[in-house]
């Protein structure tokens, strides 16, 4: 036995005592602030469901083919929602779709600045990695009790929990691309006697993008790998018919529901790979890599 | 031509103290005691060096390295002034000095007669933007841009609109040889054109002083001698002032008006080529010096006996070198030399020419002229 040095029980009752508090005190305004949170997924999913299934595979098919100029990946991402379509997933495959999409484009909006951050200052990457580390390896279910708490089950537990494990990737790779810009290129830049906004967006940006559209992807994924857990606090979706299929012991419904899931996987992980590869051709590091 | 044109040679034994600069119309850029030491503390290192320790002692005691010690220069306008040095002679630190892309730890950098480093970030940046413009030796382009936009750049940043800057783009482009390749990604092209690229965007900006970063170095043999003559003709045309860095004698002996070298960061000599040929100052100099061909290195004007003499029956033009003179005096003894108008303003001999060809040894008697 590891001796006592100190007596932790007043520790914890005083975490759990301010939890409580915040929980009586800031619940409402939590929950006013995550709101548009609230707003953007609803907003997505109902677009997602209202529009017709043929218009949706019509689309995702065009993305595919703009992305690869190609007809495989079309014809993967045909199947691919034929099967959700033909599984009966279809209205479920949306809603975990809409959840994906809304903590994607969360993650977007505020791990690119943050990215941006990083890769100006030594001491704030040194400040965020490990906030980061703990992101992506805390186990999810320890913050999301904690946001279940204050925002009660729902749907923005679920997604406020799927931002917070799907953004780092993005945060690291933004700074990675941003850091590993040509400094050759960069000097140049400073040498015609930009500024470092004219750098960022005109230099910078456009040749980390490859890698920050890698982030893009990694973060979708991580998003995909959150839904059971999500549909857990009432995320619903695939996650849910998941969960049922394990609750009833009823293995093919879990079995389609997760295959259903991989399929979304396959379709996003493809396309914005597909695009990462193209801008890259197009800024000519395909070779150079 | 200026006063520091006709000095013929400079050993140079800067006071640790320079003194400050007198603005100097003719003067491009001026140099003064500029020390620049790499490291945290610089200042402490700086006190060190200044107090007469070598490079390799700072560097030893502080681990701070020194890139540049005490280095004074003076750059007319309207020359191609070359540093020349081996790498790590601190020469590649020396010219990011002139656009503050380095800040130096001591020194003062008066370019155009206003001093570089009392600039405000923004004056910095219209600096950059409208008076220096810089070609590197990794090129620097910009692999998302098309050839004709990367040219356009340095305009681009200054605020130039699109038409007028597209229409200058286009026309440096095709006076550096590269029409047809306007839209052309910077990677579909050679390592030759990709410097033309880098050339042109210089050009573009017009400003009066290009800086030049071992430009060439990246090129094979025949392109980079077609590049240097390239040079040469667009300056002749355009009177720019240049600085150009290399660690290739050869090329800033067919190159540069004016050569100085640098050894450790410090200024080991300065003068016209010949001087640095026919008077190394010291030792480090005379190795490089060995491995040149001093018949084209060396201007008959240089060595000639000058004065009133009876005309002579062969000629050259005070512009040609040791080698276009030596074939003459198969058939003659003294072979005149004109000036641009024809007349005879000295003549040469056949021992003149194999005193300068021959191995320098240092002549303890001989002392080096003085500025006048």
């Amino acid at each position: 036995m590891f001796p006592e040095i100190i007596d932790t029980r007043p520790l914890r009752r005083a975490v759990d005592d301010s939890l409580n508090w915040v929980v009586r005190n800031w619940g409402g305004a939590f929950e006013a602030a995550a709101h548009p949170l609230l707003m953007l997924l609803k907003s997505i999913e109902n677009l997602l469901i209202a529009t017709p299934w043929w218009l949706i595979i019509a689309i995702l098919v065009g993305i595919a083919w703009l992305s690869t100029r190609n007809w495989k990946l079309p014809a993967v991402v045909f199947v691919a929602l034929l099967f959700l379509g033909v599984m009966d997933l279809w209205n479920d495959a949306m809603t975990t779709m809409a959840l994906m999409i809304a903590a994607t484009l969360t993650a977007i909006v505020i791990s690119i600045p943050v990215g941006v951050w990083m890769s100006r200052s030594l001491n704030v990457r040194k400040a965020i990695t490990p906030i980061l580390d703990l992101m992506q390896t805390l186990p999810s279910f320890v913050y999301l009790i904690p946001t279940v708490m204050i925002f009660g089950p729902g749907k923005i537990p679920a997604l406020i929990a799927t931002i917070v494990y799907a953004s780092p990737p993005l945060v690291r790779l933004t700074d990675l691309g941003l850091r590993s810009v040509d400094p050759a290129v960069m000097e140049a830049s400073r040498a015609f006697g930009t500024n470092p906004r004219q750098r960022l967006l005109g230099v910078q940006i456009p040749l980390a993008l490859p890698t920050i559209l890698a982030g893009v992807n990694q973060t979708t994924m991580m998003a995909l790998s959150m839904v059971v857990i999500a549909s857990m606090i009432g995320a619903g979706g695939l996650g849910y018919q998941v969960l049922q299929g394990i609750g009833r012991l009823e293995v093919s419904r879990g079995l389609f529901a997760g295959l259903g899931i991989v399929a979304l996987a396959i379709i996003f992980d493809r396309v914005t790979q597909s695009f990462g590869k193209q801008l890259q051709a197009r800024i000519g590091l395909a070779e150079a890599r | 031509m200026n006063a520091t044109d006709t000095l013929p040679n400079k050993t140079v034994a800067a006071p640790a103290t320079a003194p400050a600069i007198t603005p100097d119309r003719d003067l491009a850029i001026a140099m003064r005691g500029v020390t620049k030491i790499f490291g945290d503390d610089p200042q402490n290192a700086l006190s060190l060096l200044q107090s007469g320790r070598s490079k390799s002692e700072v560097q030893a005691e502080t681990n701070h390295v020194v890139g540049l010690d005490n280095v004074s220069l003076d750059i007319a306008k309207g020359q191609i002034f070359v540093v020349m040095g081996l790498s790590g002679s601190g020469k590649s630190t020396l010219i990011r000095h002139v656009n503050r892309l380095i800040e130096p730890t001591a020194g003062e950098i008066i370019v155009n007669g206003k001093d570089v480093l009392k600039m405000s970030l923004d004056e910095l940046r219209t600096y950059r933007r409208t008076q220096v413009a810089m070609v590197f030796q990794k090129f620097g382009l910009m692999p998302h841009r098309s050839v004709i936009d990367n040219v356009a750049y340095g305009l681009e940043v200054r605020g130039v609109d699109t038409k007028t800057r597209l229409r200058e783009a286009a026309k440096w482009i095709e006076i550096v040889g590269l029409s047809g390749y306007e839209q052309s990604q910077p990677r579909q092209l050679s390592g030759g054109q990709q410097q033309r690229v880098g050339l042109a965007r210089a050009l573009a900006m017009d400003t009066d002083i290009i800086l030049m970063d071992e430009a060439f170095s990246a090129l094979d043999p025949l392109i980079r001698s077609g590049m240097q003559d390239q040079l040469i003709e667009l300056q002749k045309s355009l009177g720019k002032t240049i600085l150009f860095i290399t660690h290739d004698f050869d090329e800033a002996l067919k190159i540069g008006d004016r050569i100085a070298v640098l050894k450790d960061g410090a200024l080991q000599q300065e003068g016209k080529p010949e001087d640095i040929v026919l008077r190394p100052a010291n030792e480090h100099i005379e190795e490089f010096v060995r491995e040149v061909n001093k018949a084209r290195a060396i201007h008959v004007r240089s060595i000639m006996d000058r004065g009133e003499f009876d005309p002579c029956e062969a000629s050259v033009s005070k512009d040609s070198r040791c080698e276009d003179v030596l074939p003459m005096f198969a058939e003659h003894q003294w072979v005149g030399v004109l000036d641009a108008d024809g007349h005879q303003i000295g003549r040469i001999t056949l021992k003149q020419v194999i005193k300068a060809l021959a191995r320098y040894t240092p002549q303890p008697a001989e002392t080096p002229p003085t500025l006048g």
